[in-house]
């Protein structure tokens, strides 16, 4: 990345330069470039469109109140009333799954981005100072890392108490030391380049080269790290909520469809059981394509792997 | 090498410790205690009959007297006392123990069986339709909650074959066939999602081995293409995917959590779920505790792995 694109910085205007041969493209071009060589990676990308557009769209797109109950028609299978069924209380699936797309993608979004920032924060400072500040930080988060993600976010968000906040914070804190890692390593290649060295001679303060001149140099990293994490994210979110510790009511959320649903009438109504997941594994199919791709494309060392 | 092991156990013990103190003051930020649940099921009971019980427990103590003497409890082998249960803790944990290795070790098995040689088909034949379907299937593991690829086999199970799983333990001198189905199952639904990662660590550093001088020359010399990708390749190729299955054992009680819940087999990770939501804090610090013993361990197991899969790999110096 760096060899790339040299960002120098001397303290008055920031220069960009582009290596020489390969002309700056539009955007739109790259969006082009990305789609034919990465159909895989374009088709999760869609994926996520498609999610963001649902959650966005939800009170259009759905066609019944996703809480309001009808007696009249509990398990009702999939029909053109209810297109994808009714469940016991005979609330629409489908609305309902429409309506779980903005809780799986504020509470992914917002879980991996808090961590991934604020992981990020301590593997930028961490590897740009070194020594003592790095050893503590490091062993502090070995403790975190030592437990699955999911147990860590199970005691969190039984500990925190269920709330959407709650389930965000749960979830966030497992990824962290992930974060934490992956920008950590990254940093400590670009603290030796020589435009670091160079800013450092021209007496910059210490904070100021490690937000301004190696923080941007780390974004690549990031966005690999986050839309990796997002998938992640979406699952222990249903996991939690499937068990019982995730989003609370009323917010209709997939993983609580998939519990309640799943101990007594899955066999009545396996409709039931089946969409909710379908939409689950969509969305952290799309993330994971789509986190794949830019790997790919942006971490060179993994190029064509 | 025994400079290094003791390096790192030091290094364990100490994350241990930390660790230790992180868990027991989660537990204790939760809202509402045991009494209080115990109560709000029972109905309304005097103030001086909660006290009563709190002092029984041990939970009305200021935390560092509790912290230090759970320490000790441990260091002495005595695991406390179940607040749910009115048992001792080791008695309740001990025979839940059996079912989660089992279900464990055999979702490896599968992980393994299924990760390894897709991972090296898919490096061979890369960006063929085969490469892009076996990412295509892997990658779909890694989406799909576990738990509910398990409730979805047993929908299949249910409606295809109208058997139903049986809701008690079957134990493997009972009658073996239906033991063994009863743990194929949820160690299938768990194996597919971390014969994924396997997969994918596979291919991408049997494709990185594959670029090799080496392999040019074995392949230059007239070597057979099954022995060039099997014992050149993947022989050097392995040692990332050691580390994967590694860690992926450890972490893999996290996916029994819920698989062990839907299946409804009585092993360590349902029991975790169900002492969490019963605040029995003796269990649930202990079985966490137990839960980052078997991490520390695996991971420093497979770094001792290395040095014998790779005997380039030195330690300490």
């Amino acid at each position: 990345m760096a060899t790339e694109r040299v960002v120098a910085d001397s303290g008055l205007e920031l220069v960009t330069v582009a290596a020489p041969g390969r002309p700056r493209t539009g955007w739109w071009t790259t969006l082009r470039r990305f789609c034919r060589k990465k159909p895989l990676g374009a088709a999760g990308g869609a994926l996520m469109l498609v999610m963001v557009g649902t959650a966005l769209l939800a009170d259009s797109l759905a066609t019944y109140d996703p809480i309001a109950t009808d007696a009249a028609n509990t398990l009702a299978a999939p029909n053109s009333e209810h297109w994808l069924g009714s469940d016991h209380l005979g609330r629409d699936i489908y609305s309902r799954i429409v309506h779980g797309t903005r809780v799986s993608l504020i509470v992914g979004v917002l879980s991996t981005l808090f961590g991934s920032v604020l992981g990020g924060l301590i593997g930028l400072l961490s590897a740009y100072f070194g020594g003592r500040t790095d050893l503590i930080s490091q062993r502090l988060l070995d403790i975190l890392q030592g437990l699955p993600l999911l147990v860590l976010a199970l005691v969190m968000s039984a500990a925190l108490g269920p709330s959407l906040q709650n389930v965000i914070i749960a979830i966030s804190i497992p990824i962290i030391p992930r974060a934490a890692r992956v920008i950590r390593a990254s940093v400590l290649s670009i603290r030796e380049m020589q435009y670091v060295e160079a800013a450092r001679a021209l007496g910059l303060r210490h904070l100021r080269i490690a937000f301004r001149h190696v923080l941007p140099n780390t974004i690549g990293p990031f966005i690999v790290l986050t839309t990796a994490q997002l998938g992640s994210a979406i699952l222990v979110e249903a996991t939690l909520s499937f068990l019982g510790l995730g989003v609370p009511e009323p917010y209709p959320s997939w993983g609580r469809m998939l519990s309640v649903s799943a101990a007594e009438y899955a066999q009545k109504a396996p409709w039931l059981v089946l969409f909710p997941g379908i939409a689950i594994s969509l969305a952290v199919f799309g993330s994971n394509l789509l986190g794949d791709a830019l790997r790919d494309t942006l971490d060179p060392r993994l190029r064509g792997s | 090498m025994r400079t290094y092991i003791t390096h790192r156990l030091a290094v364990a013990v100490l994350t241990l410790v930390g660790m230790s103190v992180v868990i027991f003051l989660l537990l204790r930020l939760a809202p509402g205690n045991i009494v209080d649940i115990l109560f709000s099921t029972g109905g309304y009971v005097s103030e001086s009959d909660k006290a009563a019980i709190m002092k029984e427990l041990g939970i009305d103590r200021p935390l560092w007297v509790q912290y230090v003497d759970w320490l000790r409890d441990i260091l002495t082998g005595n695991l406390g006392k179940s607040y749910r249960y009115d048992l001792p803790a080791w008695q309740v944990i001990k025979p839940l123990i059996p079912v989660t290795v089992e279900l464990a070790i055999l979702s490896t098995i599968i992980a393994v069986l299924l990760g390894v040689p897709t991972g090296v088909i898919s490096a061979v034949r890369q960006d063929t339709t085969l490469d892009y379907l076996l990412r295509i299937v892997s990658l779909a593991g890694l989406s799909m909650p576990s738990f509910w690829l398990g409730m979805v086999i047993i929908l299949a199970l249910v409606a295809w074959l109208g058997w139903i799983p049986p809701v008690i333990l079957v134990s493997p001198t009972e009658n073996f066939k239906i033991h063994a189905v009863q743990f194929l199952l949820p160690a299938l639904a768990v194996g597919y999602r971390s014969s994924a990662l396997i997969m994918r660590i596979t291919r991408s550093s049997v494709l990185e081995v594959l670029r090799e001088d080496y392999i040019r020359t074995a392949w230059a010399k007239g070597q057979k293409g099954r022995v060039v990708v099997w014992r050149h390749a993947l022989r050097n190729a392995i040692l990332p995917v050691v580390t994967v299955i590694g860690i992926e054992f450890a972490f893999l009680i996290g996916g029994l959590v819920v698989t062990e819940t839907v299946f409804n087999l009585p092993g360590v990770a349902r029991f975790l779920v169900q002492a969490i939501l019963w605040r029995d804090y003796p269990i649930v610090q202990n079985l966490v505790m137990f839960i980052a013993i078997v991490v520390i361990l695996s991971n420093l197991f497979v770094d001792m792995l290395y040095s014998w899969l790779d005997p380039r790999v030195r330690y300490g110096d």
